[in-house]
């Protein structure tokens, strides 16, 4: 018997990315310019990477509490309040390595083998390999272009069986840009609040709102208990590299995840801790800056694409723009594996965010304007080029 | 966005990139080209815009231009305070910028010139000189770190990987 074949079934299962021969094109073109890049192109702002340098000046470099520093999960039901107005206390808050081991240990807390967990796509690639590693069967929830990619009520209502135990919420979401605002998700809670089913909010993108503010399913009194809102530092300050993030719950929910957390991971980093104190208490204003920026940034990118006769709808959220190019009759995967031998453009198919993404490609808007520009001009040619052939 | 967001944002995105375009503006801020264009002509005939620059790294050109800072003091005229010595100060070719200062020195000049021979021979021979000229001091830049907002040392290397889902 080969090694392989005696590692666990349930991880050898889980399918490779669809678009690994993608990779291995664009690894022989450092020269294209990416809009596939799904992290902030912004350094951490200095006055939160001082912090974390100050914390190892001053020896700060043992284990923290298994649950993360009392004083940041203070800062976090400070923020919280303030930001998104969620009350939460320390016990109610657990500090992980990155909004990412937050969905892992959510997942495995709340469900057992044979649970249903209810995933709309496309979303973020990583629910339903979690799902799949906790002995749950994902079931996919596919949603619709002309529903700005929302998730509605006919949607999950069809889902529901009596094996449902979760549905993940990814909003704003990657990679279409969709957000829920409060008049869609009060139309998902109606369905849900009868109904023994919790909620895994992962609301990393949440500062990226770019009308009105972010509204966390959270925030409904039916689904305060029954919902975990994961969120973190990557996107809002730039820290992806610090691999922190949290999350927020019931106080039974949350101490079985520091049980999970604690056995895997002991503590989350404690450098990024002390930074991510600095970035809570005195971060808005970089906020803020960042916001603005994609804010642009996205005008430019959506009135780019429209301009070249594609349809995309307004991404309202996180930085990504997902536009439609079912009408140049290829597939996602060869509009983008050609795009960028034809033209060094590196964007990513829609279908690797789910089946539902197929038609569409995610390009992101975390880069230069000027980088923006240029890609856009020559997506331009090439999708004038396809016409033209077609 | 009111007038004056419009005009700040078009400001905003001039002063990183003064060949950006009403086009380009346009589509960044999500405005009408039209209503674009207008502000910037307004813009340019109150000359709250008044010129477009490329900023230009003479470290790297060769036989490039070289500067330097002159603190100048000056006596200040009746009537006219420091205005008539400024300008005719500000006729000098040389002379790119100059300001009324607080602190040691009424004004600050920044000159350019081939060689920091020709800067010095210009202050001495046609700065100094000027009525109500009293003294000037002499900085000639050695390296210029940062200009215009702009960071001179090479180009930071994206180090992200190149796609990230």
């Amino acid at each position: 018997m080969s090694i392989l074949d005696q590692i666990n079934p349930t991880v050898r299962a889980i399918p490779p990315s669809g678009i690994r021969k993608f990779f291995e094109i664009l690894d022989q073109m450092p020269e294209a310019i990416s809009l596939g890049i799904g992290e902030p192109d912004f350094v951490t702002p200095w006055h939160i990477r001082e912090a974390g340098i100050r914390s190892l000046e001053s020896g700060h470099t043992y284990y923290t509490s298994n649950w993360g520093l009392p004083r940041l999960r203070t800062s976090i039901c400070n923020y919280m309040k303030r930001r998104f107005d969620l009350s939460y206390d320390e016990n109610q808050v657990v500090v992980t390595v990155g909004g990412s081991e937050a969905i892992d240990a959510c997942i495995r807390v709340l469900c057992q083998p044979g649970d249903e967990v209810l995933i709309p796509e496309p979303s973020f690639v990583c629910y339903r390999p979690c799902a799949l590693l906790a002995g749950a069967v994902p079931k996919v929830l596919e949603t619709r272009e002309e529903d700005q990619f929302r998730l509605t009520p006919e949607i999950l209502e069809k889902a529901i069986t009596d094996k449902t135990k979760l549905l993940v919420l990814p909003y704003p979401n990657n990679p279409t840009g969709a957000i829920m605002e409060q008049e869609d998700l009060e139309k998902i809670v109606a369905i849900l609040k009868d109904k023994n089913i919790f909620v895994l909010s992962d609301e990393i993108y949440a500062e990226l709102t770019y009308r009105g503010k972010h509204v966390s399913i959270a925030s409904f009194p039916e689904m305060y208990e029954r919902t975990v809102v994961v969120s973190g530092f990557s996107k809002a300050y730039a820290m992806t590299g610090w691999r922190l993030g949290f999350a927020c719950g019931h106080p039974d929910i949350i101490q079985m995840m520091v049980k999970v957390h604690q056995f895997g991971i002991m503590s989350a980093p404690t450098t990024s801790q002390y930074a991510a104190i600095e970035a809570l208490d005195n971060g808005d204003n970089d906020i803020e800056t960042m916001k603005k920026e994609y804010n642009l940034r996205r005008h430019m990118i959506v009135n780019g694409f429209r301009e070249m006769g594609l349809p995309i709808f307004e991404p309202l959220g996180a930085f990504y723009a997902f536009p439609c190019i079912k009408s140049l009759g290829i597939s996602s995967n060869d509009f983008c594996t050609q795009l960028l031998q034809e033209e060094q453009v590196a964007i990513i198919p829609g279908n690797a965010f789910g089946e539902s993404g197929e038609g569409f490609v995610r390009c992101s808007y975390a880069t230069a304007t000027d980088s923006i520009q240029v890609a856009l001009d020559r997506i331009k040619r090439f999708v004038e080029k396809k016409r033209a052939e077609g | 966005m009111n007038g004056g967001d419009t005009m700040n944002a078009i400001l905003e995105i001039l002063a990183k990139n003064a060949t950006a375009t009403s086009e380009q503006i346009a589509a960044i801020l999500n405005r009408p080209v039209e209503e674009v264009r207008a502000e910037i002509k307004r813009m340019e005939e109150e000359k709250i815009i008044f010129g477009r620059k490329v900023l230009i790294n003479w470290e790297k050109v060769e036989n490039g231009m070289v500067s330097a800072l002159i603190e100048i003091n000056v006596s200040p005229q009746r009537g006219e305070g420091f205005s008539k010595v400024a300008e005719r100060i500000c006729r000098c070719a040389e002379v790119r910028s100059l300001s009324l200062m607080s602190g040691g020195c009424d004004m600050m000049a920044e000159v350019e010139g081939h060689s920091l021979k020709e800067i010095a021979l210009f202050v001495a021979e046609q700065l100094a000189p000027i009525d109500g000229v009293l003294a000037t001091t002499t900085h000639f830049r050695l390296q210029a770190y940062k200009t215009e907002g702009v960071m001179l040392s090479a180009k930071a290397v994206d180090e992200r990987k190149a796609i990230t889902l």
